[in-house]
């Protein structure tokens, strides 16, 4: 039997060098999948980890990838902390998408006079409050009914996809659109606005990473942030200082919320341009991976989200470039974030043989 | 998970290292400004490249396999003169226009774009780039360099209902939806009116399941549709897994997309197949013979886009000889599917008798036909 025990000492150099073994893990079994599948590894794992940095344009569709994912991110990662499973970032990003659509869609459709730069902080605000929302009703069944946050959360998020679907299906329906699922493409003017021109990234990135700033001053500099992480994992500790812990599920939900349903608005408004059944493709969900990955540290989720969209939009350009299935992304993906959590579990721990009892 | 703060420091270097080694060696114009228009690249003697790009993986046996297929076959017919490359799982939506601009980039010169999901984005690529044409299936917008093609599925579905009409003995038809939209009401219509064409006791049950690929949900709508009593199933939906569970059941259904009659010996009676390599051809040929033109192609029987193949051969023959008689008619023209009279489910009349349906009616159905149950969801 193997066993896992906690080493006395962890080594600070090994725990430095924790990532850096996990890349390079993760290249080398990369490198021997591509050489079995009768690929050059070299050329490919180029086309995988460079191909995605290459180039102004490859650098813009990378940020404007990893907005959501940042977004989505920095309220998980204040969740977990926290101790508070919200596992429903997806169905907050749809409610802000949804909000910030809806905005979009009455200021087209009605032709309400408007200009972009008071639309912009309009539709921060729909986004924020859709997502909020819909954590509130997360966060009213935990605090008032001890409903678990976890089923909770990831509930909602299917009752948010029906939601949009019913409403793209229904009254949003584009009139002219031959009955396809769709609202009508959104004025002009609540494009949220680009940073180059002719690349698609927009002011959703540099707000995604004020956010990012933002949320590491209040985790690391604010008392509210410290008793928050506090009462995360030692509920009881917390209590005895007098931190409220309902407080701490009322915050860390709206934020994490709010947070999502920013991304959701900026997506919609950003390279959509309407509302379609499709607006997320899952952010949600791989925002906790990413979390993770970030070491539920703010600026390590803006890593972690770039890191990410390089191994998604890497997978694309492998396909075209030097022929290899979509799915080898998947794995890529996989293969690290493996390697991550193998590599630290020993640097803490270590195997030890031992006969069963 | 452990958060020590030296970790995040090296993580945060490594990554940025990558970054910015990637920043030093950019300055690459950027792709998408328009070009002027370039002159046709046929003359050149090189090969034409073409990009396809996929909503669903090329190994799924359904609409994504039916269109490789198709350009595998097609890129074979033009013996060199033609080179494609393909991009599969591409998420309907912003990815999309990644993934287009991409192709360009890579010199292509004629895009498919597969699915409907992608008309936003292949509609903002095609306006950068007037000197690349543009495909787009199951579309509806065109411009001077983006043109649209579809197959009359609903004819596959007609063939089927017919043989479903005669191999019923309950009488109730089931159908696995995907998403209510036009195509697929048109599917379920045409399914139950070739059923009604030889058994006008017929009537047909519709479970929605959301998706285009969700083998579990249509395993479970399968199910709910056996259980209600229904003993051939039809499908809009792409995977296999209607066909599995009527095969458990002891009951009949149809592949779709593909040839699907290995799955299930004993439940399949047929598959709706689609064969998109002659139209791949011609639009190769168009791009090549410098022909290409914006327009909207709807290929059925007629053309070999559309059939009902590998008819089971359990089948009466009378029944067999019912659907070739149905299919002779497709492709003469003598026989059109949504011909009236035909009446809602309500009881409306929604085209008069002996009108034969055009484009514009087709477009907009938005209703079941008498005999299937239910209300289209979110219907108005």
């Amino acid at each position: 039997m193997i066993h896992l025990e906690a080493r006395q000492s962890p080594s600070r150099l090994m725990g430095l060098l924790s990532p850096v073994l996990a890349l390079a893990l993760t290249v080398a079994i990369g490198a021997a999948i591509f050489f079995a599948l009768g690929k050059d590894p070299g050329r490919a794992l180029a086309v995988f980890l460079l191909e995605p940095f290459h180039g102004a344009r490859a650098l813009a569709e990378l940020g404007l990838k990893a907005t959501p994912l940042i977004l989505c991110s920095l309220g998980l990662a204040l969740c977990f902390r926290s101790n508070v499973w919200n596992i429903g970032a997806e169905g907050q990003f749809l409610f802000g998408a949804i909000a910030g659509g809806g905005l979009a869609l009455w200021i087209t459709t009605a032709g309400v006079p408007m200009s972009g730069p008071l639309f912009l902080p309009l539709l921060l605000v729909a986004g924020a409050a859709g997502g909020a929302a819909w954590a509130a009703v997360v966060a009213l069944l935990r605090d008032r009914f001890h409903a678990n946050e976890i089923l909770v959360s990831l509930m909602l998020v299917y009752v948010a996809n029906l939601f949009l679907s019913w409403l793209v299906f229904g009254p949003w329906k584009d009139p002219n659109g031959f009955n396809f699922p769709q609202t009508v493409q959104f004025a002009s003017v609540t494009e949220v606005p680009r940073l180059f021109r002719g690349m698609r990234i927009n002011a959703g990135f540099p707000l995604a990473l004020v956010a990012a700033v933002a949320m590491w001053l209040f985790m690391s500099r604010t008392y509210r942030g410290m008793q928050l992480q506090v009462g995360g994992p030692a509920p009881l500790a917390a209590r005895y200082a007098g931190f409220s812990s309902r407080a701490a599920i009322w915050t860390t939900l709206l934020v994490s919320g709010a947070l999502a349903g920013v991304a959701g608005a900026v997506e919609v408004a950003g390279p959509m341009g309407q509302l379609t059944p499709h607006v997320s493709m899952g952010y949600g969900f791989t925002a906790i991976i990413v979390a993770f990955v970030g070491r539920l540290h703010p600026l390590g989720c803006i890593l972690s989200s770039l890191l990410l969209s390089a191994f998604l939009i890497g997978g694309e350009l492998a396909q075209t470039r030097v022929g290899l299935p979509s799915a080898l992304a998947g794995v890529f993906q996989g293969v690290l974030l493996l390697s991550l959590l193998g590599c630290d579990v020993l640097v803490q721990h270590r195997l030890r043989w031992r006969s069963a009892p | 998970m452990n958060l020590s703060p030296s970790k995040h420091a090296a993580l945060a270097a490594l990554l940025a290292a990558a970054t910015l080694a990637g920043c030093s060696k950019k300055e690459a114009p950027p792709a998408a400004e328009p070009h002027a228009a370039a002159p046709a690249p046929a003359k050149t003697g090189e090969p034409l490249k073409a990009g396809f790009i996929y909503v669903g993986p090329v190994g799924d046996a359904g609409w994504t396999f039916a269109h490789d297929k198709g350009r595998r076959e097609a890129e074979a017919k033009m013996g060199g003169k033609v080179v494609t490359t393909f991009v599969e799982k591409v998420p309907e939506g912003p990815d999309a226009e990644r993934v287009l601009r991409d192709l360009v980039a890579q010199g292509n010169k004629l895009i498919f774009a597969t699915s409907f999901g992608f008309m936003d984005a292949v509609t903002k690529v095609a306006k950068d780039n007037p000197d690349v044409k543009f495909e787009h299936a199951t579309g509806y917008r065109t411009a001077d360099n983006l043109r649209v093609y579809e197959a009359k599925f609903y004819e596959g579905a007609y063939l089927a209902g017919i043989l479903a009409g005669q191999m019923t003995k309950s009488n109730v038809l089931g159908f696995v939806g995907s998403f209510p939209i036009p195509e697929v009401l048109r599917n379920i219509n045409a399914f139950t009116l070739g059923a009604q064409s030889v058994n006008p006791k017929i009537t047909t049950k519709v479970v929605w399941v959301s998706a285009w690929f969700d083998p579990p949900r249509e395993t479970e709508a399968a199910q709910s549709l056996l259980d209600q009593g229904a003993d051939v199933l039809l499908q809009n939906t792409d995977s296999s897994a209607v066909l599995q569970a009527a095969e458990r059941a002891g009951k009949y259904a149809f592949g779709w997309d593909s040839d699907m009659s290995a799955v299930a010996p004993k439940a399949h009676l047929g598959s709706c197949a689609l064969d998109w390599s002659g139209y791949y051809v011609k639009s190769f040929n168009d791009v090549l013979n410098g022909t290409w033109k914006p327009e909207v192609t709807k290929w059925g029987v007629k053309e070999g886009a559309v059939d009902l193949v590998k008819v089971a051969s359990f089948a009466p023959a009378e029944a067999r000889k019912k659907v070739d008689a149905a299919r002779q008619g497709l492709k003469a023209g003598t026989l059109a599917v949504f011909t009236g009279p035909i009446v809602d489910n309500t009881g409306k009349e929604v085209l008069a008798k002996g009108v034969v349906a055009d484009d514009a009616w087709k477009g907009a159905v938005n209703f079941y036909v008498k005999g299937v149950e239910g209300k289209v969801p979110a219907g108005k």
